[in-house]
């Protein structure tokens, strides 16, 4: 058996799971503290359906803290910045183009210091260790024990930063270090505000994990945690203590994966239907596309790897305003406070929801309440949110061919059974949880970072090879043979090499066999 | 008519300058910080046509030189293009007067905003390509015989190497072993010439076509219609491809980002292959084997959903992207021209045919 427990910002979804089949599931409100969320969640799965602590395997846990965190700038650990490349780079230093919340609550401590490296490997200047300690003591003076290291070309050769890394845990007792040659890749900024945010998030990430691993002890189960990532697959408690940027968009990432494990569908679009907003995305493979260009989170580009998901502020609580000639849908909500402000429930605003029960698509609270409601302004209502769903879908699927559309989420019951563009539309069973179940049947993946030669080898063999390794390694972590894709390829030209050196980095994921007897998928 | 260039106006400009950049011209992003840190500083940029530019005004062009996959990584210090200017206008001997763009893409065409801004000279609305070109001896001007020299590169230790040839193509050569010397990317003062040089030799207006690529895309995206048709009606230019990308390789060599990317079809493409071959900029879209467009036109790849320009050293495994062609400056398809940019000079063994008559011959394939 195995849990999946998805923590938003609003909801805490969980799911024991047997093999294919969803054993109980259970929906319970955020708690503004981790262990009381956690512990109602496995409680509540254990009203729902009785189980021994013992035969729980593994626990999956997926997390919008980190996410949110940087979203609202809230708990994040004061940070400086030290960046290796001088005389280079000082025109665009540190935090060049954040926001001022997230500045305001790191604080602006930059420190550009001599160092880094030009393409070819030779050095731009010495590392200069009486600079990097001045600069580390000055840190120290101020309190801050949080550094984020960046060095140019450092995804070439990284031995500078961590010398400066050694000099700062000299100078800063317990100083926690994050350095950007382990977060990024090629494309400083980029590489160097993601590792900003990772040594921001460093703290709360101790907290944060120490929280839901005693979370799930104190059920008395012992089977090992996993932490959901961005792309899919599972990392350690432990990684994610030292890498919690890695959490960032496993949400809509899990969504996905759990709907078309739902729909048993593998291409096809995903509307996850909240409170307040929908996500849109589109499966290629079973996999989320991702997004082509740099991708902002909380206002700071970064060069990660995202699901492509278009939001639209419209959901469940929308409130529903004008008349039949003129009616608009959103993007105002009356969100969380749906159970005491909408009609249907005895209040006092019309929201999609309450639209969504006259025209008879669905049956909640007094339906009584929206029988007085204009059956014009039900109807332009209700068309208008299909015509916005249906202009969404439209934008993130890759040809005008019609495709599967699967609903999830709380709000499904304002989708018609009919939608442009859609094949065939899609509600399938436990759709409220699908995060949860994103999370209980991730990935293992396998990485193999490595620097080849192509001096007596086609590249062509070279990339192969590094596939095969990088698959064996999937595999070797738990992943069915049958299940393991590529779903990353880099090659970054290391010139000072002799012999056209190459670093290429692969990455592999593939499906944990789910029990049962044939070990299926469901993908 | 002159006007003011501030802050607000360069998120249309660099991301239109990027559109003409064909893949090429440096990154974009980079190239609007670099603005907007210089205009924020000292005020908006003035702007003027090449037609209120008196005839022995002294214009000099401004510009990044190297690798675009390097320039990403080794950010500049800021105050490498002016010691270039400076450098270049001690070696003249006389003020100059006004700055002009070399080539418009990417970040050059921001590099010559932050020169003005920080020097408070105005910038002429042309440029001396009419999109982005690897070569420094590719423009217009050279061919209409403009000397690129005396010339002066600079780098962000403090060194700067002043050059003067016999001719454009030796000094792309020294002056691109003095880039890669300094790191592989270098700023670059250069091609000084008159007022009335600017108009008879460069491609005028290519500044506010920036601007107005940038503003259609961002309109298309509000309006929820189609930016990458947008553009490609702006430019007058074919919607050629539609696919994801399969595989890229890439290498920097000799001081230029090298490579290609193979786009699988989508779509109405399906099962159709497209092949780029790029040397920081695009230079030949093959499909199924057949030449579908090449060096001088302009082979433009934008993100298929918000046409946001994809440059060569962001293109990666995955991305879902559209191909655009669009016809040179008409300068550029005479045999002087062809000479300098075409096809044959890249090493291609095949001859320029527009990308006009290529789009239509393959329209009427069975």
């Amino acid at each position: 058996m195995r849990i999946g427990i998805d923590v938003g910002g609003t909801n805490t979804d969980a799911v024991l799971m047997d093999g294919r089949e969803v054993l109980a599931e259970f929906k319970t409100l955020t708690t503004p503290d981790v262990t009381d969320g956690i512990v109602a969640a496995l409680a509540g799965l254990q009203r729902a359906r009785p189980f021994p602590p013992r035969q729980v395997s593994t626990v999956m846990i997926g997390t919008t803290h980190f996410t949110n965190a940087v979203v609202e700038a809230q708990r994040l650990a004061p940070t400086a910045t030290l960046r290796l490349g001088l005389p280079a780079t000082a025109a665009l230093p540190p935090m060049t183009d954040w926001p001022d919340r997230l500045c305001a609550a790191l604080g602006r401590h930059s420190y550009l210091c001599h160092g880094g490296y030009e393409f070819d490997g030779r050095i731009i200047s010495e590392f200069d260790e009486k600079e990097v300690r001045e600069a580390a003591a000055d840190i120290a003076a101020k309190g801050i024990r949080t550094v984020a290291v960046s060095a140019v070309f450092s995804p070439v050769n990284a031995d500078m930063e961590m010398q400066a890394a050694e000099v700062l845990r000299d100078v800063i007792p317990g100083a926690s270090v994050s350095l950007s040659h382990e977060i990024g890749r090629v494309g400083l900024l980029e590489r160097e505000n993601a590792t900003i945010l990772n040594a921001c998030l460093h703290e709360l990430a101790e907290t944060i994990t120490t929280a839901l691993e005693s979370a799930v002890r104190e059920a008395g189960i012992e089977a090992p945690v996993y932490i959901s990532q961005n792309d899919g697959t599972l990392m350690s408690v432990e990684y994610c203590r030292q890498y919690p940027v890695a959490t960032f968009a496993s949400g809509p990432t899990n969504s996905m994966r759990g709907a078309a494990f739902l729909s048993g569908q593998t291409d096809c679009v995903v509307i996850d239907v909240g409170g307040t907003t929908s996500d849109v995305g589109v499966l290629v493979h079973g996999f989320p596309r991702e997004a082509a260009v740099a991708v902002d989170i909380g206002g700071v580009r970064t060069n990660f790897r995202m699901p492509d998901v278009l939001p639209v502020g419209l959901g469940g609580g929308s409130v529903v305003a004008g008349d039949a000639g003129d009616v608009t849908v959103g993007p105002r909500s009356v969100g969380y406070a749906i159970q005491q402000r909408a009609l249907v429930f005895g209040g006092d605003t019309v929201t999609a929801t309450d639209l969504a029960v006259a025209a008879g698509l669905c049956d909640v609270g007094d339906r009584d309440r929206v029988a007085g409601l204009d059956r014009e302004l039900v109807r332009r209502g209700m068309q208008l949110i299909q015509e916005r769903l249906a202009e969404l879908v439209d934008r993130v699927k890759t040809s005008p061919a019609p495709l599967p559309v699967v609903i999830v989420g709380g709000g499904s019951i304002l989708v018609e059974d009919r939608l442009e563009g859609a094949s065939e539309i899609l509600k399938p069973d436990h759709f409220a949880v699908a995060n949860a179940i994103g999370a209980a049947i991730a990935q293992v993946g396998g990485e193999v970072d490595k620097v080849v030669s192509l001096a007596d080898r086609a590249r062509e063999d070279a990339l192969e090879s590094v596939r095969r390794e990088a698959i064996g390694k999937a595999v070797a972590a738990g992943a069915l043979a049958s299940s393991v894709q590529i779903v990353d390829v880099e090659e970054v030209p290391l010139a000072y090499l002799p012999s056209n050196a190459v670093r290429i980095r692969v990455k592999a994921v593939g499906d944990l066999p789910l029990g049962g007897d044939d070990g299926a998928t469901g993908r | 008519m002159a006007r003011l260039v501030g802050e607000e106006d360069l998120e249309d400009l660099a991301r239109g300058a990027a559109v003409l950049g064909t893949g090429g011209g440096g990154n974009p992003y980079i190239g609007k910080l670099l603005a907007r840190q210089a205009v924020r500083e000292n005020g908006p940029v003035t702007l003027v046509d090449a037609a209120e530019v008196p005839d022995d005004a002294v214009v000099v062009q401004s510009a990044m030189m190297g690798a675009p996959t390097v320039m990403v990584e080794k950010l500049p210090r800021g105050d490498e293009a002016v010691n270039a200017l400076l450098a270049l206008q001690d070696h003249l001997g006389c003020r100059v007067t006004h700055i002009v763009c070399g080539e418009a893409g990417g970040i050059n065409s921001t590099i010559p905003f932050v020169v003005a801004a920080r020097t408070g000279l105005p910038l002429i609305d042309a440029d001396g390509m009419g999109r982005a070109f690897p070569e420094l001896q590719m423009l217009v001007p050279s061919m209409l015989g403009v000397s690129a020299t005396p010339m002066v590169v600079a780098d962000e230790k403090g060194n700067t190497v002043l050059l003067r040839t016999t001719g454009n193509r030796w000094t792309e050569r020294f002056a691109r072993a003095a880039t890669i010397e300094m790191g592989c990317t270098a700023l670059i003062a250069c091609y000084a010439m008159k007022g009335h040089q600017v108009r008879e030799t460069m491609v005028l207006g290519t500044l506010t076509l920036c601007q107005a690529l940038g503003r259609v895309i961002a309109r298309a995206r509000a309006e929820h219609s189609d930016p990458v048709q947008a553009v490609t009606e702006q430019l007058n230019g074919h919607a050629v491809f539609r696919g994801r990308v399969a595989d890229v390789e890439r290498r920097t060599e000799t001081g230029f980002a090298r490579g290609r990317a193979v786009l699988a079809g989508l779509g109405s493409y399906g099962g159709a292959k497209l092949e780029l071959n790029f040397q920081n900029e695009h230079l030949v879209a093959i499909r199924d084997g057949r030449v579908l467009a090449s060096v001088p036109d302009l082979i433009i790849v934008l993100d298929s959903d918000s046409a946001e320009p994809i440059t060569t050293e962001e293109i990666r495994y995955g991305f879902r992207v559209s191909v655009v062609t669009a016809p040179c400056d008409s300068r550029w398809r005479t045999d002087a021209g062809l000479a300098l940019v075409g096809p044959r000079y890249f090493g291609y063994d095949f001859d320029y045919i527009p990308v006009e008559e290529r789009v239509s011959a393959e329209r009427d394939r069975p």
